[in-house]
């Protein structure tokens, strides 16, 4: 009984969700030879990630080798950008008048599309690798120092006054503080940023070649796999689920 | 015990002299305290109580060091106020514990910074369980501050403030978020900590009953703009006091209308 209202109430929407939209892929394939219908794709995806780790020439490797590569290059991206973009925005949100001083800057450059900088890198890092990071790096790093300095400056008042009366040095402001209160604007601000840097890496990769899961797919387009395209929309989506569920649920893990 | 003290010592333990405190607003400055004078002697209990606005949180925070007077001399045991200190341990109207830490750490955090230096670990975990014991949350140490009652915030936060011996305990509406079952009991507590102590205690409340019960001297306050002492009523029923006997009490009626008179007739607040 119990278990039928809870496939009713949470698991019977997204599945039908899902299965309507399979009909319709289906529906859609049917019509138009270009397009591969949903049990052309399973099976190429089944023979596909059977053998994801195979290293034949150097473009020419498993689809497991090409997704460690892009969340490699999300990863060091990502990192370098919260190695200053947290601090940063730490300083941002204790310091007016930092804050002044920067806010025009960050408001011109956050709106421009990270791709813009790919040449700036291309050009400074003569190099493909480098200069993907380089666009993960720039995409992520505005929503760390955002919502990192908003979080410091959401600081209640009230804890401010503790720290006063209680005489808190300033590290124990910061350790007791600052940082424990600041800590859900910044896991805000991470997954903002690796959601974008996710999404980034794809066109990035399109651009700068190499091994990863956005080359793979300009090098499917190229051999007109479309099967192969589709699959890695669809990792490429699940991935990147994955990774904001992971996040949500650190998060929450921080919910005062 | 007393007898020991030097009178000297005794009287004008705080020493609050012609205090003015304005504050810079975008329509100019705005005079929220004027001539205010207090002196307040050691192991004495003192109640502020006036209309919202009057200005009795500013007064406070001013003892507290959180605010500093645009004119005038303020001086706790005879130097001057110039900044917070753990000479005078404050409770907050809100509790203000800290959410991510646990009672035990919240109390631990203030025990640590006055006497980390001169006692070693176990000591300032005792120091801090003692706290606690005091106010009976012993079985609480370990819960954090969204698991326990409203009542039992405030009492970690009165534990917090007392944990670090202060000279003077200063309390802005401790009690007023509180139901009046919950008020009721952590007002005896308090009667019953403050004499075993022998703290001297600032308290801001706008109840009346709360105010002659707790009080040595009853601090009525104008009404804003400007407010400054209007009254003040010392309280010389014998201690310590009982809820239930001052209840068929003529002396605790006569100061209890002193005090709604002044409220409600002296300073009626027109309602807009
Ligand atoms: N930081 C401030 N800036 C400007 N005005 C203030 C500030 N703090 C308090 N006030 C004003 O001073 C008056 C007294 O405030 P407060 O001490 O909080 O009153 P109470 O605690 O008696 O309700 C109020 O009119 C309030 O608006
Ligand atoms: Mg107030």
């Amino acid at each position: 009984m119990k278990f039928r209202k809870y496939f009713a109430d949470n698991l019977l929407p997204p599945l039908l969700g899902l299965g309507l939209f399979i009909l319709l892929w289906a529906m859609l394939a049917q019509g138009n030879e270009t397009l591969p219908g949903p049990i052309k794709t399973w099976h190429s995806a089944v023979a596909l990630f059977s053998d994801p780790f195979y290293q034949k020439t150097p473009n020419d490797q498993g689809i497991g080798w090409n997704i460690l590569n892009s969340l490699g290059r999300v990863g060091v991206g990502f990192g370098l950008a919260a190695l200053i973009g947290i601090p940063l925005g730490f300083m941002i949100g204790r310091f007016d008048f930092l804050n002044k001083m920067t806010a025009p800057i960050v408001s011109m450059l956050r709106p421009v599309s990270p791709l813009a900088w790919l040449p700036i890198g291309l050009l400074v890092f003569k190099a493909a690798n480098p200069a993907a990071i380089w666009v993960i790096f720039i995409s992520s790093i505005w929503p760390m120092i955002i919502n990192t300095a908003m979080g410091v400056r959401q600081l209640p008042q009230d804890y401010l006054n503790v720290a006063r009366v209680l005489n808190l040095s300033e590290w124990k402001v910061f350790t007791k503080i600052l940082f424990p209160a600041t800590l859900p604007y910044m896991l805000t601000g991470i997954r903002l940023a690796i959601g974008t840097a996710w999404l980034v890496i794809v066109a990035a990769e399109m651009l700068t070649g190499g091994v990863g899961i956005g080359f793979w797919v300009w090098d499917e387009w190229n051999n007109l796999n479309v099967e192969h395209i589709i699959i890695a929309i669809f990792t490429v989506g699940i991935i990147g689920l994955l990774l904001e569920t992971m996040l949500i649920q650190l998060a929450k893990r921080f919910k005062y | 015990m007393k007898s020991f003290v030097p009178t000297n010592a005794m009287k004008k333990y705080v020493q609050i002299e012609n205090v003015q405190m304005s504050f810079a607003t975008k329509q100019g400055a705005f005079v929220a305290l004027k001539d205010i004078d207090l002196k307040i002697d050691r192991g004495e209990f003192i109640t502020l109580i006036g209309h919202s606005g009057c200005g009795k949180s500013t007064l406070l925070n001013l003892v507290a060091g959180l605010l500093m007077p645009t004119d005038g001399i303020m001086l706790c045991a005879d130097r001057e106020i110039a900044g917070p200190g753990p000479d005078r341990g404050v409770v907050f109207q809100n509790h203000s514990l800290l959410p991510w830490l646990t009672c035990f750490d919240n109390v631990h955090l203030a025990v640590e910074r006055v006497f980390g230096a001169t006692e070693s670990n176990a000591q300032l975990n005792q120091r801090t369980s003692e706290a606690l014991a005091l106010v009976h949350l012993t079985h609480a140490e370990h819960k954090y501050p969204h698991e326990i009652s409203g009542g039992m915030k405030q009492r970690v936060g009165i534990a917090r403030a007392l944990s670090m011996q202060p000279k003077v305990l200063l309390m802005d509406e401790p009690f007023g978020a509180l139901d009046a079952l919950t008020r009721a009991h952590l007002q005896d507590e308090l009667m019953k900590i403050v004499a075993a102590t022998n703290s001297t205690v600032v308290m801001v409340t706008h109840d009346v009953d709360e105010a002659v019960l707790l009080s040595d001297r009853i601090v009525m306050m104008t009404n804003g703009p400007a407010a400054t002492i209007g009254e003040i009523l010392t309280v010389d029923l014998p201690k310590p006091r009982n809820r239930l006997a001052l209840a068929n009490d003529a002396g605790y009626h006569r100061m209890r209308g002193a005090v709604l008179e002044f409220l409600y007739q002296k300073q009626a607040k027109q309602v807009a």
